[in-house]
């Protein structure tokens, strides 16, 4: 659906079901350059198992009007205030990538307003190659390439997508490249590597939190997501074996069955 | 990200890895290294919750194999990495292809603009079958280019054609076609089965979506009939309101948009949840299977078949029996130079050439070769030849070949991977037979 924040038309996917605002919310938030669309084999059973959903595009990309946000300070805000729009007072946040620090900036800054947070392949801090950052920011779309072949984990490069017939490299390269590289990727790209305030945000943090890692990502290492995940009190961890950092494509499956636990229990719809 | 070495190019696997892997993983099939043919109609669901969210597009996974089959899942996952495409819809020929792919498109009310030279199968599916389902065509010569644009209505919905006519061999501009179908807001479907990936990707030079029928140099063994469509991810449905079933609310799946929903993948979820419901020409696990070995050695079957078609391009210019020949690399022929860009790895394996002594030396010739293959086929590894006026367009009134670029003394060769000594020593016995008849009217 679009509507409107701060007077710029957004775009959220609202998982192929009317929004309905006497559902509890859960807000999906896209990785760096990506769109609603990594959210569909998740978003979509939310939607029709008694919540209402918001996959968005952030500002600039997707179908979203309007340009990409330089900081992740300012999407975090822009992300409470898509929740105003839509008439909630609370929501729960998923985030994925650049969308985790997004999402963990977000849950530190209005502690009442976001009820769970869940994180994949989320780090406190995403320092960018200095190389990539520079493809990007050039508008090449070997920037797109590289992405696409570190986010995908040594099973993901052969495929083997949930949905038959896709295929995911090709499918998530596609997305990246919907809008300008130049003003989605890079902006975004910039805006990781400028980003510092992950783990003091983190250590704010009193919600129910879950972190879906995986053995094989390279962009958001294990590592760097338990350091994360140490940081915010009584925080679960979820590692996912031989998958990368597209985990909510490459083991769509997995992901929904623990995210799918972790928000039922602590997070449940309405029992009407 | 936190990698601080130098980039280098992306590792992802290329061509050759690609026709061998792609689209399975052996640790989620007991450890089968070869892919397995999963012989089923239908799989458990866990429980009512799991069935629901399959029927509602909610997760991905197999309900029916009318509509999806891990085995062929394979398949389409490896031709979509193969063409550089972001999803594919295999079917149970090429033809269904291209049916579900325009009914997928159109509605009755709509037009299409379709290259001339064609398939006789099809080019009979646009002139008199769609019309029956309220959808018209309007042909136009491959090599007219302006054509295309000038025979663009409102309610066109897509431009057709075989980048190399069959069988002709004549060539579309396939970039100059595709702007001019993207200027209207309209998408480019290419019929690429007589290049395969190996010989081009029209995604590349800006096709929207790719139809091969696998039976022929994909599958290449003759053994198997298959389809495909493959899409390209490009194409903005929402950038006008030409396509409503592809942007607005679906009833058939709870008001779903394709567009909004699938975004690069939208045309062939569409084509896979209504088409393959609705029509159903599903593809056999065990024809999957064939092609994909097949596809195994695509690159290695194509190089043998490129190879052999220039040597007996060289062997007919030369031949006293021959009136003419064409294949795009021959240095006159029309498209030379385009070819050289759209097809650098090769120039394909179908040549069509005229015998002198008209049809009646085209029958004799036909009718003595035995190493080459009488039948209605291409892209075999063994060598075919047919008469098309008298085979596969014989369908067609006299109007309609000559407008196709057909001529009664045409001959179409597929060249296979024999010895090419043999290929030629075979040939020579047919245009020995062909020369009789003129011989003797001759006296």
């Amino acid at each position: 659906m679009k509507f409107k924040v701060n007077g710029q038309e957004v775009y959220a996917s609202t998982g192929g079901r009317p929004f309905d605002k006497n559902k509890p919310l859960i807000v999906f938030v896209h990785g760096s350059g990506l769109t609603h669309m990594t959210w569909v084999l998740q978003a979509r059973y939310f939607a029709f198992h008694g919540y209402s959903v918001l996959a968005l595009d952030l500002p600039g990309h997707g179908l979203s009007g309007g340009k990409s946000l330089k900081s992740i300070e300012d999407m975090a805000v822009w992300i409470s205030d898509v929740i105003d729009s839509v008439g909630y007072k609370e929501a729960s946040l998923v985030g994925h990538s650049q969308g985790c620090l997004v999402t963990v900036e977000c849950t530190s800054r209005y502690p009442n307003k976001i009820k769970t947070l869940s994180l994949m392949g989320g780090a406190g801090a995403i320092p960018m190659n200095p190389e990539l950052l520079s493809l990007a920011e050039n508008g090449d779309p070997k920037a797109v390439d590289l992405m696409m072949d570190w986010a995908h984990g040594p099973a993901g490069h052969f495929g083997g997508h949930p949905v038959p017939g896709l295929y995911h490299i090709n499918t998530g390269g596609m997305l990246a490249k919907s809008r300008t590289i130049k003003e989605t990727l890079a902006v975004d790209f910039r805006a990781c590597d400028n980003y510092k305030n992950g783990f003091e945000a983190a250590k704010k943090i009193k919600i129910p939190t879950l972190s879906i890692l995986a053995t094989d990502d390279k962009m958001c290492p294990v590592k760097e997501g338990k350091k994360l995940a140490d940081l915010i009190e009584g925080s679960k961890v979820d590692i996912i074996d031989n998958c990368g950092h597209m985990m909510l494509l490459e083991e769509a499956d997995r992901v929904l069955k623990v995210l799918k636990s972790f928000i039922l229990d602590n997070y449940p719809p309405n029992k009407s | 990200m936190s990698d601080k070495k130098k980039v280098t190019n992306p590792k992802t696997y290329k061509f050759d890895t690609l026709s061998l892997h792609a689209g399975y993983q052996p640790h989620k099939n007991a450890g089968s290294r070869q892919v397995p043919i999963y012989q089923t109609t239908s799989y458990l669901f866990d429980d009512v919750d799991h069935a629901a969210a399959l029927f509602n597009l909610e997760r991905g996974g197999h309900i029916y194999s009318r509509i999806s089959n891990p085995t062929v899942g394979v398949l389409e996952e490896r031709v979509a990495a193969l063409e550089g495409g972001t999803a594919a819809l295999a079917t149970s020929s090429g033809m269904s292809a291209i049916f579900l792919t325009v009914m997928t498109l159109c509605e009755a009310g709509d037009h299409l603009v379709v290259s001339s030279q064609l398939y006789g199968g099809t080019v009979n599916l646009f002139r008199l079958t769609l019309p029956k389902f309220g959808i018209k065509c309007t042909f136009v010569k491959p090599r007219d280019t302006e054509g295309f644009k000038k025979a663009i209505q409102k309610n066109t919905k897509g431009i057709f054609g075989e980048l190399v006519g069959n069988p002709g061999n004549e060539l579309m501009n396939m970039p100059e076609i595709a702007k001019i179908a993207h200027d209207a807001g309209i998408p480019l479907i290419i019929d690429a089965t007589y290049q395969t990936p190996y010989l081009c990707k029209p995604f590349e030079h800006g096709a929207d979506i790719v139809i091969h029928s696998l039976t022929k140099w994909m599958a290449g063994h003759g053994s198997s009939m298959a389809g495909i469509l493959v899409e390209g991810g490009k194409f903005d449905w929402m950038q006008n309101d030409k396509f409503p079933t592809m942007t607005k609310p679906y009833e058939g799946y709870h008001g779903l948009s394709f567009a909004e929903e699938f975004g690069p993948t939208a045309f062939t979820m569409k084509a896979r949840a209504e088409g393959m419901r609705d029509f159903g020409p599903c593809l056999s696990p065990q024809n999957a299977w064939n092609v994909l070995q097949g596809i195994e050695t695509l690159s290695v079957r194509m190089k043998k078949h490129c190879l052999n078609a220039e040597e007996m391009v060289k062997y007919l210019l030369n031949h006293e029996s021959v009136a003419w020949v064409s294949h795009p690399s021959v240095p006159d022929h029309p498209d030379h130079d385009l070819a050289k860009k759209l097809l650098p790895n090769g120039r394909g394996s179908m040549i069509a050439f005229g015998i002198k002594g008209g049809k009646d030396a085209g029958v004799a010739f036909i009718n003595n070769v035995s190493l080459a293959s009488h039948l209605a086929n291409v892209g075999d590894t063994r060598t075919l030849v047919i008469h098309p006026a008298s085979g596969t367009h014989s369908q067609m009134d006299e109007a309609t070949l000559k407008f196709a670029g057909l001529s009664h003394d045409m001959i179409r060769l597929s060249v296979g991977i024999e010895d090419i000594d043999d290929i030629k020593n075979d040939f020579e016995v047919g245009f020995r037979a062909a020369r009789k008849p003129r011989l003797v009217s001759n006296q």
